[in-house]
Parts: C-alpha cells; sequence; structure tokens
C-alpha cells in the first residue's frame, strides 16, 4: 500500500501546495541535514543493506558521494527503498531528492516524468538467465518459454519486442518486487528469468544453488542506468551531475582515496583546479572549494567503487567492460573539471 | 381494505421549501447553496492547482497515452491482446481478469459459505465441529498470507511441463498450469444450443405446471427426474443427429511447453481458491447468524408438519433467514472484489496489476491512472450493490405477499 499513500502524496502535493516544487533543493536538504535517496529494494552490488544494515553498492556511493559534497559527511543519508513502479512517483511528489536505483535512461522517461538523468553510472543491457539444465545456449532457442520478468521496467517492453522480432511465442508473468520475481523463477513457475545483466548476475547470488544457473550471451538492449533528479530546480541538477562526473573525473586523473592526501599537494594545473586550491570551481555549484576531496575520501573515484561493490573485488565479480574509461577501451566519460 | 383520508397533495413551493431546506425552511436552502458552493469551489481549486504544479514541473497530464502502444504482453487475456495493442486495451484485458475473479470467486465462496454455515449448526457434532474448526482458522489468518500459501503450494506441488500429470492423455496438469482441451464450434452446435434452449424451457413449464397443480389441487407430481432427462435427452439427441457440436484441439508438449489447448494459469487457481476460502468463512458465520436469527418455533412448526430438516431449511428457514443475510453477504461479495488486487503479490495480471502497476510506471501518469482505477472498482462495487439491493426488495415482495 506504500504505492497509493505515494499517489496520495503527490496529489496533495501538486493540488494543495500554493507554490510549485521548485524549490531549491540544496538549501532544504541542507536544512534537513540529510539527502534524501530512492533505492532499489535490495539489488547486490547496486543497493542493497550489508549484514550490518547498512546500504552498501554502486547506486548507494553516488548518494553518498552527493552527501559528502554537501555535510561532508556520507552518512547523511536517508536511504528509501522503492519498487520499480514506485520509485518515479516518490521522486515526483518529493519523498526523495535523488533517485539512484538502477534505473534506464530513455526518452519517454527523460520528457514525461518530470524528472532529468544526470547522467550514466552503469552501461548495462537486458540478458537471460536459465537453468543449466534445460540445456539452453542462445536465447533463440527459447521459443513457447514463460519468463518471470519485474513488473513497471524497460524489461517488459523489451522482451515483448525481442520475442516478437524474432518470432518467438513467450508466457509473461510479471511480478511487483525483484524478489517475487526470482522466488516464482526459482519454483519452477517459468523456465527464463529475465532482466539487466548486472542484476542477474546479482540476483543469482540469492539462488539456492547459483552454479545450476546460467546467464545467455545475447543482450538485446542498450540500458544505460543512472541517477535522476525532478526538473525544475537546475542548481540541484548540476550538483548530482556533477558529483558522478567528479568520480569519473578523479579515476582519470589518478586521484585514489589512498593518495587524495598527496595528490592534493601537487602543482599540476588540472589537479589544482579538481581540489579547489586554484579557483572557485566548487563554490558554482554552492559547494564547497574541497567538495572533490570529500568525494573521493568518502566513497573513492568511480573506478574504486565499481571494482568494491559490481568489480573484480566483489561477489559478482562483473568485467569493466563498457564501463572502463573511454581512454582504456570503456565508454565512462567525464567533462572536464575546470 | 381500511380507508384513510388522503392528506392534501402540498404546493409546489412548498414541497420544494420542504425538500431543499428541510424543516430550517428558506434559510436552510441558503445555507445548503452556500455548502454546495464553497464545496465546487474547493474542488476546482484542486485541479486547477494540481495542473499548474504539473505543467509547471513539465510532468505530462492528461488522458492522452491512452491511445499509446503498450509495448507489454500479459499472461491471462479473455479479449485478444499483444504488445502492439493500446493502453486502453490493457485496461480492459485486466478489468475482464479482474472481473472473471471476482465472479468465479463469489461463486464458490457462497456455496462454501453456505455449506459451512448449515454445517455449523448440523446436529451432527463431527460436521459441526469440523465447520467451526475451519471458521476460526481461515478467517483469523491474513487473506495475502493465504494467496502466497495457496500459490506456493500449489507451485511447489506441482511437477514441471515435461513430467506433467497427464489425465486421459488429454488434460494436462504441471506448474505451467492445468492444460485442456480446448473445443472448436462443428457443424452440430447450433441444433446442440437449440436442444439446451428447449430443454430449459421445457423444464420451466413442468415446474410451472406442478406448482399450478400443488396450489390448485394440493397435488404433488415430482419433475425433476423428467426435467433431468429432458435437460440431458435432447441435447444428445440433436447431437446424434446432426453430429458432435465441438470438437477437441488436444494440447501438445512442443518445446518448453503446452501448444495447443486452453489453459487455466496456476496464479489464477491460487487467487481464487484463496479468496473463495477466505470469504466463505465469514459468510458461513452470516449464514449461521441469519439462520439462528428465524424463530426456533419456525423449525419446530416444519416438523410437526412432518416436513423433513431438509425442507423446513430450504422451504422455511433459509427463505426468512435471507433478508438477514443479504445485506452483510453483499459487503463480504464486496470485499472479494476489492481483495483481489492483492493479485499483484502472485503475478496475476488483474486490473491492479497491469494498470495501475505496468501502465502507471511506463506513462508515469500516477493521479490520472489511479483516478481511473479508483472509478472503476467504485462502479464495480455498486453495481453489485444494486444487484443485491434489487434480489433482496424482491425476496421482501415475495415474502410479504
Amino acid at each position: 500500500m506504500k504505492r497509493v499513500s505515494l499517489v496520495l502524496a503527490l496529489a496533495v502535493a501538486a493540488g494543495l501546495s500554493t507554490q510549485p516544487a521548485t524549490a531549491q533543493t540544496l538549501k532544504t536538504v541542507k536544512d534537513r541535514g540529510m539527502l534524501s535517496c530512492g533505492v532499489s529494494q535490495g539489488l547486490p552490488g547496486f543497493s542493497a543493506p550489508d549484514d550490518k544494515g547498512n546500504w552498501t553498492g554502486l547506486d548507494v556511493d553516488v548518494c553518498r558521494a552527493v552527501a559528502a559534497a554537501i555535510f561532508n559527511d556520507p552518512t547523511k543519508v536517508k536511504f528509501v527503498p522503492l519498487s520499480a513502479k514506485d520509485r518515479f512517483t516518490a521522486l515526483q511528489s518529493g519523498e526523495i531528492d535523488v533517485l539512484s536505483r538502477n534505473t534506464t535512461w530513455t526518452l519517454s522517461r527523460d520528457t514525461s516524468l518530470g524528472a532529468n538523468f544526470t547522467g550514466v553510472t552503469y552501461y548495462d543491457g537486458q540478458g537471460f538467465l536459465v537453468k543449466k539444465s534445460l540445456k539452453v545456449n542462445s536465447a533463440l532457442e527459447l521459443n513457447s518459454a514463460s519468463v518471470c520478468v519485474q513488473t513497471g521496467t524497460t524489461t517488459e517492453q523489451n522482451l515483448a519486442d525481442y520475442f516478437k522480432g524474432n518470432n518467438m511465442k513467450y508466457e509473461v508473468i510479471a511480478f511487483a518486487t525483484a524478489d517475487e520475481t526470482v522466488k516464482a523463477y526459482e519454483s519452477g513457475r517459468c523456465d527464463v528469468y529475465t532482466t539487466d545483466v548486472s542484476g542477474l548476475y546479482a540476483e543469482r547470488l540469492k539462488l539456492a544453488n547459483p552454479a545450476d544457473h546460467a546467464v545467455l550471451p545475447e543482450v538485446i538492449s542498450k540500458e544505460p542506468l543512472g541517477p535522476m533528479v525532478r526538473h525544475g530546480d537546475d542548481q540541484w541538477f548540476d550538483l548530482v551531475k556533477w558529483v558522478l562526473f567528479a568520480m569519473v573525473d578523479a579515476e582519470e586523473l589518478g586521484i585514489t582515496q589512498k593518495n587524495v592526501d598527496d595528490m592534493a599537494k601537487s602543482d599540476k594545473p588540472e589537479l589544482k583546479r579538481a581540489f579547489g586550491t586554484d579557483g572557485n570551481l566548487g563554490e558554482q555549484l554552492g559547494l564547497t572549494k574541497d567538495w572533490v576531496i570529500r568525494i573521493v575520501k568518502a566513497v573513492g573515484n568511480y573506478g574504486e567503487s565499481f571494482d568494491r561493490n559490481v568489480g573484480a573485488g566483489s561477489k559478482l565479480g562483473i568485467a569493466r567492460g563498457l564501463n572502463q574509461l573511454w581512454n582504456k577501451g570503456g565508454i565512462q566519460y567525464a567533462p572536464p573539471i575546470r | 381494505m381500511t380507508i384513510e383520508p388522503r392528506p392534501p397533495p402540498l404546493q409546489l413551493v412548498a414541497r420544494l421549501r420542504r425538500a431543499l431546506g428541510g424543516g430550517a425552511g428558506w434559510g436552510g436552502f441558503a445555507l445548503q447553496i452556500l455548502f454546495v458552493a464553497a464545496l465546487v469551489w474547493i474542488g476546482y481549486e484542486i485541479v486547477a492547482n494540481a495542473r499548474a504544479n504539473l505543467e509547471s514541473q513539465r510532468i505530462t497530464s492528461g488522458f492522452g497515452f491512452l491511445s499509446n502502444t503498450a509495448g507489454f504482453d500479459v499472461s491471462q487475456n479473455l479479449i485478444p491482446y499483444s504488445g502492439s495493442d493500446s493502453y486502453t486495451r490493457v485496461f480492459w484485458v485486466g478489468l475482464l481478469n479482474t472481473l472473471l475473479v471476482a465472479i468465479i470467486g463469489i461463486f464458490f465462496a457462497t456455496v462454501i459459505g453456505f455449506l459451512v454455515g448449515l454445517g455449523r449448526l448440523s446436529p451432527n457434532w463431527l460436521l459441526s465441529r469440523i465447520s467451526g474448526g475451519y471458521v476460526e482458522l481461515v478467517r483469523n489468518l491474513p487473506v495475502l498470507f493465504q494467496i502466497l500459501f495457496w500459490y506456493l503450494a500449489v507451485l511447489g506441488v506441482l511437477p514441471n511441463p515435461r513430467q506433467s500429470i497427464s489425465l486421459f492423455g488429454s488434460f494436462f496438469l504441471s506448474n505451467r498450469g492445468l492444460v485442456i482441451p480446448k473445443p472448436i464450434a462443428a457443424a452440430g452446435l447450433e441444433p446442440f444450443a437449440l436442444a439446451i434452449l428447449t430443454a430449459i424451457v421445457a423444464a420451466w413449464l413442468l415446474r410451472y405446471y406442478a406448482r399450478r397443480q400443488l396450489f390448485e389441487s394440493g397435488r404433488l407430481i415430482t419433475v425433476w427426474p423428467y426435467a433431468v432427462g429432458l435437460l440431458i435427452g435432447l441435447p444428445l439427441l440433436a447431437s446424434l443427429v446432426f453430429g458432435a457440436p465441438v470438437t477437441f484441439e488436444v494440447p501438445e508438449l512442443k518445446g518448453f511447453n503446452f501448444s495447443g489447448g486452453s489453459r487455466v494459469i496456476p496464479e489464477f487457481v491460487a487467487l481464487t481458491l484463496a479468496l473463495s476460502i477466505y470469504t466463505a468463512a465469514f459468510i458461513a458465520e452470516i449464514v449461521r447468524a441469519g439462520i439462528q436469527s428465524v424463530h426456533q418455533g419456525q423449525m419446530e412448526a416444519g416438523a410437526s408438519l412432518g416436513l423433513t430438516r431438509g425442507s423446513t431449511l430450504r422451504l422455511i428457514v433459509v427463505p426468512q433467514a435471507l433478508r438477514v443475510i443479504l445485506p452483510p453477504l453483499t459487503n463480504q461479495y464486496l470485499n472479494l472484489t476489492k481483495n483481489s488486487s492483492l493479485a499483484v503479490a502472485i503475478g496475476y495480471p488483474d486490473l491492479f496489476s497491469v494498470f495501475a502497476g505496468t501502465t502507471l510506471s511506463q506513462t508515469g501518469q500516477a493521479i490520472e491512472i489511479i483516478a481511473i482505477t479508483m472509478g472503476v472498482y467504485l462502479l464495480i462495487s455498486l453495481v453489485t450493490s444494486a444487484i443485491m439491493s434489487f434480489y433482496g426488495w424482491r425476496i421482501g415482495r415475495s415474502l410479504r405477499a
């Protein structure tokens, strides 16, 4: 019933508030002393609580970085777990300041939801997970299969396009949360579970015998995942956008959690600009001069966060692939801090 | 007949004043007008303000999205539907799925509820204790829990399609649901339908004749064996003369799943089962209360007339009890219909799941979609109430007669 209350909140916010919600989000966040961040209901590697109840993950790190840049304290974040279909309503109604919940950037979402994507944290694509015992080696062998999917996602539409495009029949069973979807797949209701490939690797860890399940080689869609903010507050939009850019630029400049203090003494002009010893770039964003130092100290650069959460240093062990920096064979690219 | 002087009709103005102002006269009338005006003004302000705010945040609003392509598929559709149809079509698919669960659920809940309710009053010790236990167990567990229980119980027990349980080589039960041969109309269908219709009319005429005889000459004629004979015999004769009314498309296992045949998905079975069983527990209590509200003397009077216990219940007690039973029974029907929106938990594509769920999150137009969905549930509930009220009115009329 969470969603009904969200919709009511939206209706009340839209219907009764006398001034439009274009208010300064940064000021609201500072007054509140907390950043309110919408995340998933538990997707290992992206946003999930660890055994001590602390939220961790790549999407979580984006919010922690924003909090670090504002408050110099990455713990000043309230995480709001949202299902796929509740997420946009929560952002529209003002319940959260940032939505950082493995959300695919599409044209219709960018234009009709009253929200903007601030960048791409992870370049993903949709894939299929099947039981190895079915002896299926390609998604093209899935004719007449039953497919479990989480409702309210781009996944549902890509699935329809893919099977129609390849003249294959299928049966779709759509569930409200990822957990219910995986449970139905595990109980044998479906032959196939489909979501973004990163999600498949993450959800596979939750299965009883992860080794009995295989991800098929086909990637059937482009799924650039990124954070979202509400329309109408350009300062806040710039701030969230540049926090992510700063993480990527920090990796490119070789600034890491460990060496950030040494690097801060450097004489290199691009480092001096990034660290705020030259100019006032951070203040132009509404932050302090040392905003990049705060971010890197809190969550590390983009590469460190990737490795720790989804890459080689994590249980998921996903290769950098497209998410490698542009000068190392990937497509992660951030505009320069100057 | 009693003769009473009719009061003279009120003058038009006086009638208007009484209708609008009640006892307070014209002052009350003015107050009501003011109140309505204030309500309209507040409503208008809310709508106008919402529009302005949505526009300033550039959130799309309006109902244009209904004609857009949906682009997703649904596992159970009673009308032809594919991903290239519009959101309007999705709405109808979801609504029909909701109505299907509601109607079948109400049917089974009523049957089980009446049986358990009567069982609880039975002089048979075992039967009444079992019925009592059923009621206490079922009505004290949350309905969502019961839906999940039946879904996981149904799924957990059933094998995968390749090892499905087969009946006569044409019915297959697996964790993909129950696959049954699909009837396809053949040449003999029209005579067959005609024969059934004739049989029904004839059976009804027989009953009418028997009742007339009973009331006029007191002769009791047993007609039900003839009626059953007609209902079975005539269609059988028709299909022997004109050929089989339908042929069956037998399902076959192809690849992952069955092709051909019709399929009942496990989500539907689990949801209908859970809602029927849950609601039946409440209906049983309503039936028990209704029957106990009829004076004990009615039972005794029936017995002294030589009627059996069953006949007394059927002819004397239940018709009187129905007057008490109907209003709370309507509540239970409405509850069942509204509880069907819990379908989203087990992936049954009802209105709430495909329209207020998937469509909402794909279009992001929460206010419009929630308004439509609320309107539809309200309409379903009002129609159900109206039907039940009409039925209650008819019972009341025949009891007074």
